[in-house]
């Protein structure tokens, strides 16, 4: 993975140096281009002679793989230095002092030499860090990287970290640690139940008989009420959809801010945040958190940590009320009134627009389209066992606008009849993928191959800095026994507990590769799938 | 702090007369603790740390870490919260003090948490009463008081069948367990509304049928009466509450998440209806309300498998040419002499039984001297009485601190004084 992250890395800014134009010389640019390439060629060989070497050590695994991530990772950012340092993505930042030295030291020398230097270095690497993982040290990295990647390393450390929403539920080891960490947070940890599809053990799959309050005390003491009253909400479904989600968390995090008073000899900037954190890990296990709340988890506490310490509590709490509020206001209203009047451009009179589920934010652009007398049907699709495209169904024709209905499994049929297909997104990943209900990439596939535009719908604060380029790796397992129905008297899974063989799979969420999607409104403009960096970009430059 | 906890220990268990009119009714011995040991342990083991007890001045004796509030006596269950209003700052949990069960509380507090409703209840099948009642002359049952949610007991207006709510259970076989979630609004609405007096019987069939109406409009009040504006203002006292509840962030959390309660119509998530009541219905387990002579007989025979503790109380003296059934249980300090055959029953604590004596279906409550050669069947023996010996009880209800002359033949009565006769 880290071979293809390199190469992708080198690619991407073989693509900025081809985009740049201004710069670097075309000498310049082809001998770093090849460069760049050498060394990954020698990287890899570098790192298959490493791996041969971590078989042995089956106990120092850890820190060896940590040793040799932080390794990758500082020679392939050591790689990205080469290239023109301005045009470096946001996401490393960019230490201009050291690497800028020791990029002309390398460059000036010849090919042939440079990569025995490079040889050079990286065995001495190599032998660091073996010699840091013998001792079973945590942080290789800093004494294992070379003289020239020295400097990058230690300041690229922060960036180099194990991604937190990776679940590994059939890793003993990760189990263990998460229940740890819940039991000192003393919040209960919600167990598996049934068995799962192989290729889905990685994640959680919870029963809906099995509440987590039925292991917390009545009445809640350690996590506040309306936490609880959220998370029960999360895990019946009483709340769902992505914008639904966040509304509901940021309104829970009011009241929790109301309700709190600072303890003797604490900051609130620090304690709160502090006290925020199990009430997250709650609801994380009541429900896993999607990637709006992150976001506006992220937000809140960046929010809550800039309070300066001389301000008094009340002003601190109504300072954080207000820009909760705002953040809804901007994000969310504001965010959906500007979609929906760039949407509407594209809504013409006699148009077939399809939907897929209930999306909030394509509902209320249709409502509001009706409303400015476009004349348009709308064809809802709904997928079991959710099926959502009823909820949709019915506020639409309550509206008045011309609606038809029909299963996934009749997409085909229906789609020469349409015009254009609007979908809404759980969220979007940086590589332009769109996560969303699942049963959405198939509607994008099958409108792709009849040649109908698809068209998504989704706020920015929805955006989020993860990669994914498949449905398994990431996803969320929902409450198998959905898939159980009676017909005619007869329930023929009812006791699929007991079948050995059976599993039963019910999935939330799939990806959509950006090929699929024509175009993506959001509050910023109407942008290709692939511009979703450049806007994460922009976000973080203006926070 | 999510929820307290009161209960309502004030009662004068009107409906058993026979045993409270010198005891009261929350230290009758079920099992061999006290009636409201049960609610209290209920309440314990679901995590409440701290409860209100609403009761008269008798029960001080008792020694718990509750906070006892006094009060005269006659007041009903909602007066009783009306009086504790001070006391009360966040939402409810109302128990009755003659409430025995092991329901999962979770699941009738999740509901009152998921759905925000103003008001959740416990249901439970209730059970047909298979032991004789002591003192019941003849096989009737009596009338007994049913409960009517929902309906109206009289019918006379035929059955409401609301539109919005096409298919209806009717049910007869429930059981009002008078466990209730309340919001605080509802404390606040009793404070407003004095005559409503009594919980169960006046404030749950008020705010079940609140649920179905609309919200009044201030113009359409003009010639009522005076008691129909005094209803409307109470209208309005609660429309008002709830809506002061309603957050705009909440609101809209609600319209944009895509649930509906109910599939087939075109309203939206609970009809638009913000007062809100779920009822739990527990179909297994043990539930029982100790209100009357038969379901404080009733529940004397089921109590004591709530808890495995030895049937035989360590301290009791019992010798061991006696036979004590497995399903009986004795209390502490309690001595039982040779000779004697005790079934199925519940023997409490400081009670003397001396030889001979054959004791099968009954319930011995404490400090109960029994004579040699007695005969007791099927009966309920109050604090403090004396069988004389060679009594022949069968189906009877000795109150406290009776005598019974030796060799007494009573089938099917109840003994006790009209005066109160003064006991421990």
């Amino acid at each position: 993975m880290a071979d293809s992250e390199c190469k992708g890395e080198s690619n991407q800014t073989g693509s900025i140096i081809h985009a740049a134009d201004g710069d670097a010389k075309l000498k310049d640019i082809a001998r770093e281009k090849i460069e760049g390439k050498e060394l990954t060629k020698e990287e890899k060989q570098r790192l298959r002679k490493e791996k041969k070497h971590k078989k042995g050590k089956k106990e120092d695994k850890g820190p060896t793989e940590k040793g040799t991530d932080k390794e990758k990772k500082a020679v392939s950012s050591s790689a990205l230095q080469q290239s023109p340092a301005q045009k470096a993505l946001s996401t490393v930042p960019v230490p201009v002092g050291a690497p800028v030295a020791s990029v002309p030291e390398s460059s000036t020398v010849d090919k042939p030499s440079k990569s025995k230097a490079e040889l050079k270095a990286e065995r001495r690497a190599r032998q660091d860090a073996e010699r840091a993982s013998k001792q079973g040290k945590k942080e290789p990295g800093s004494q294992a990287s070379s003289s020239k990647s020295k400097a990058p390393a230690s300041e690229l450390q922060p960036v180099v970290k194990r991604l937190p929403e990776h679940i590994q539920v059939d890793d003993p080891a990760m189990v263990k640690k998460l229940a740890k960490k819940l039991e000192r947070q003393q919040i209960p940890l919600r167990s598996d139940y049934g068995f799962k599809v192989s290729l889905f053990s990685h994640l959680h799959q919870y029963s809906r008989k099995a509440p987590l309050t039925q292991q917390i005390s009545i009445p809640a003491t350690v996590i506040h009420p309306s936490i609880v009253r959220l998370g029960l909400q999360y895990s019946q479904g009483i709340v769902a959809g992505s914008n639904a989600r966040s509304v509901a968390l940021l309104h829970a995090f009011k009241q929790v801010i109301q309700d709190y008073s600072t303890p003797p000899n604490e900051e609130l900037s620090r304690d709160l945040v502090n006290k925020l954190k199990p009430y997250i890990s709650f609801l994380n296990q009541c429900r896993p958190l999607s990637a709006s709340m992150g976001n506006a988890i992220k937000y809140i506490k960046k929010e809550i940590s800039n309070i300066p310490s001389q301000c008094k509590e009340e002003e601190a709490k109504k300072k954080l009320l207000s820009c909760i509020d705002n953040y809804v206001n901007e994000k969310i209203t504001l965010a959906a009134k500007a979609i929906s009047e760039c949407a509407i451009k594209k809504i013409c009179d006699g148009d077939v627009i399809l939907v897929y589920g209930c999306s909030s934010l394509v509902n209320h652009i249709l409502c509001d389209a009706f409303e400015k007398q476009r004349k348009f049907r709308v064809i809802v699709v709904d997928s079991r066992p959710r099926l959502e495209g009823r909820e949709a169904l019915r506020r639409l024709v309550k509206r008045g606008i011309r609606c038809t209905y029909v299963l996934i499994s009749a997409l085909s049929y229906i789609l020469p009849e349409v015009s254009k297909v609007f979908l809404g997104a759980h969220a979007l990943l940086a590589n332009g993928y769109v996560m969303s209900r699942v049963g959405t990439s198939q509607i994008a596939l099958v409108a792709k191959a009849y040649n109908v535009p698809v068209l998504v719908c989704c706020e920015t604060y929805k955006f989020c800095e993860r990669v994914q380029t498949d449905s398994f790796v990431s996803n969320e397992l929902d409450d198998p026994d959905d898939l159980i129905v009676t017909r005619r008297g007869k329930t023929q899974l009812e006791a699929w507990l007991s079948i050995q063989s059976l599993r039963l799979l019910n999935l939330v969420y799939d990806v959509t590769p950006p090929d699929f999607v024509d175009l993506v409104i959001t509050e910023l403009g109407m942008i290709p799938c692939t511009s979703v960096p450049v806007v994460l970009r922009v976000k973080s430059v203006d926070q | 702090m999510e929820l307290q906890a009161v209960v309502m220990a004030a009662g004068g268990g009107s409906r058993m007369m026979d045993l409270t009119y010198n005891t009261a009714k929350p230290l009758l011995p079920v099992g061999n603790r006290p009636l409201i040991w049960y609610p209290l342990n209920l309440l314990e083991r679901a995590g409440f740390e701290e409860v209100i007890v609403v009761t008269t001045k008798d029960v001080q004796k008792m020694k718990m870490d509750v906070v006892c509030v006094q009060e005269d006596a006659d007041m009903g269950t909602a007066d009783a919260l009306r009086h504790i209003q001070q006391k009360i700052k966040t939402d409810l949990l109302v128990v009755s003090c003659d409430l025995i069960t092991d329901v999962a509380l979770h699941e009738v507090v999740d509901l009152f948490r998921a759905h925000n409703a103003m008001l959740a209840m416990l249901m439970s099948k209730a059970h047909e009463f298979t032991e004789t009642v002591p003192g019941q002359k003849g096989k009737k049952k009596g009338g007994e008081q049913r409960d009517f949610v929902g309906v109206d007991p009289d019918l006379e207006e035929g059955l409401v069948i609301r539109s919005t709510h096409p298919r209806m259970h009717i049910r007869t076989d429930l059981l009002d367990a008078h466990l209730y979630c309340l919001k605080k609004c509802v404390v606040d609405f009793l404070v407003a509304n004095k005559c409503i007096s009594s919980l169960r019987g006046e404030l749950v069939p008020y705010l079940v049928r609140k649920q179905f109406s609309k919200a009044t409009t201030p113009g359409s009040n003009g010639e009522h009466t005076d008691q129909n504006l005094k209803r409307s203002d109470a209208n309005a006292g609660l429309e008002l509450l709830i809506s002061s509840r309603d957050d705009g962030l909440l609101q809209l959390a609600e319209e944009r998440s895509c649930w509906n309660d109910h599939h087939g119509d075109m309203s939206e998530a609970y009809h638009g209806g913000r007062l809100r009541c779920y009822a739990h219905i527990m179909e297994k387990g043990m539930c029982y309300r100790a209100n009357t002579l038969a379901a404080y007989v009733e529940a004397n025979r089921v109590a004591p498998k709530l808890f495995d503790e030895s049937p035989v109380h360590p301290s009791a003296v019992v010798s061991e040419r006696s036979l004590v059934g497995g399903d009986s249980i004795i209390g502490p300090f309690t001595n039982i002499a040779d000779k004697t055959s005790i079934k199925r029953s519940n023997i409490g604590a400081y009670t003397v039984v001396k030889e001979k004596v054959k004791i099968s279906n009954s319930i011995i409550m404490n400090g109960v001297t029994i004579e040699e050669g007695c005969n007791i069947q099927g009966s309920v023996i109050c604090n403090g009485a004396v069988i004389s010996r060679g009594a022949d009880l069968k189906y009877c209800l000795v109150g406290s601190c009776q005598h019974i002359e030796p060799e007494g033949e009573f089938i099917n009565q109840l003994i006790k004084v009209s005066n109160h006769s003064v006991c421990f």
